[in-house]
C-alpha cells in the first residue's frame, strides 16, 4: 500500500530532508504510526493528548481531515496526504 | 535584510489599513531561494480578530499548492497589530513555522503612520532585520 505523504519545510529534519515520504495505513493515525517507525518523532509533531494538533493543518487529497474524522479518516492505496502547519499569530498574548 | 519594492510595501499597508481594527495577513511569494518578494497574496484571517491572525486552511492548501507549482516560496508572511507595536509576540513567535520567510509586522494602531518593521524568527529567536525599499515595482512581468 502507498500513501504519499508531503513534508513541509519545518518537519523534514524527521524525513532525512525529504519533502515527500511514503506511508501505509487504513487510516490517517495508522499512517502516521507507520511514518513515526522510519521517522521518529514525527508523530509528536502531528499530534498531542487530544488528537491531531490544533495548529497543524492535514488534509487528504483536497480536503481538510479535520471534515473527515481527524485521525479516523479512511486513507487509500494512492492519496496524498499534505501537512502545512497553520499560518497563525497575533498581538494576543503580547509580551 | 528585506528587500522590497516601494509598490509591495504600500500593499501591504493598505491591507492591513482596510481589515483595521482586525487583524490582516498574507503572503508575498518569491522565485524559492532568490530572498526576492514579488508576488502579494493578500489572505482571509479567518479569525477575523482585532487580536488573533489565521489563514483559512483551504485558501493556504491553495496557495501552497500554487507557490509549488510556480517554484516559489513564501518570502514574506505579514500581518498587523492593530493596538499593539509592530514588533512579534510571543504568539506570533510560538506560531512560526516558515525558518526562512522575513516575518513583516504593520502597526496601524496610529491613524496617520502605520509602523513596518520585519523580522526573522527562527527556532523561537526573534531577529529584527532592515528593510531596504528598491526601485520599480518589485513585479516581474508575467
Amino acid at each position: 500500500m502507498s500513501i504519499e505523504v508531503r513534508i513541509p519545510t519545518i518537519l523534514r529534519s524527521y524525513t532525512g530532508g525529504e519533502k515527500s515520504v511514503q506511508g501505509s495505513g487504513a487510516t490517517l493515525a495508522e499512517l502516521i504510526a507507520d511514518l513515526d517507525s522510519r521517522h521518529p518523532g514525527l508523530a509528536g509533531r502531528l499530534t498531542d493528548e487530544s488528537g491531531l494538533r490544533r495548529f497543524v493543518n492535514v488534509y487528504l487529497n483536497d480536503e481538510d481531515v479535520r471534515f473527515l474524522g481527524g485521525l479516523e479518516a479512511k486513507v487509500n492505496d494512492g492519496d496524498t496526504v499534505t501537512v502545512l502547519p497553520a499560518v497563525a499569530g497575533g498581538a494576543i498574548g503580547a509580551a | 535584510m528585506l528587500r522590497i519594492s516601494a509598490e509591495l510595501r504600500d500593499k501591504i499597508i493598505a491591507h492591513a489599513r482596510a481589515d483595521h481594527p482586525d487583524e490582516a495577513c498574507g503572503v508575498i511569494a518569491g522565485p524559492a531561494g532568490s530572498g526576492r518578494p514579488e508576488r502579494f497574496i493578500p489572505m482571509l484571517n479567518a479569525e477575523r480578530s482585532p487580536t488573533f491572525y489565521r489563514f483559512d486552511s483551504m485558501e493556504q492548501l491553495r496557495v501552497w499548492r500554487e507557490m509549488d507549482e510556480r517554484d516559489e516560496e513564501p518570502v514574506v508572511i505579514y500581518h498587523s497589530h492593530t493596538a499593539t507595536e509592530a514588533y512579534p509576540s510571543r504568539t506570533d513567535i510560538s506560531y512560526a513555522m516558515e525558518p526562512g520567510a522575513h516575518y513583516v509586522l504593520v502597526s496601524t494602531r496610529d491613524p496617520g503612520a502605520a509602523e513596518f518593521r520585519s523580522f526573522r524568527i527562527v527556532d523561537g529567536e526573534v531577529t529584527e532585520e532592515d528593510v531596504a525599499i528598491t526601485p520599480g515595482t518589485g513585479a516581474r512581468p508575467e
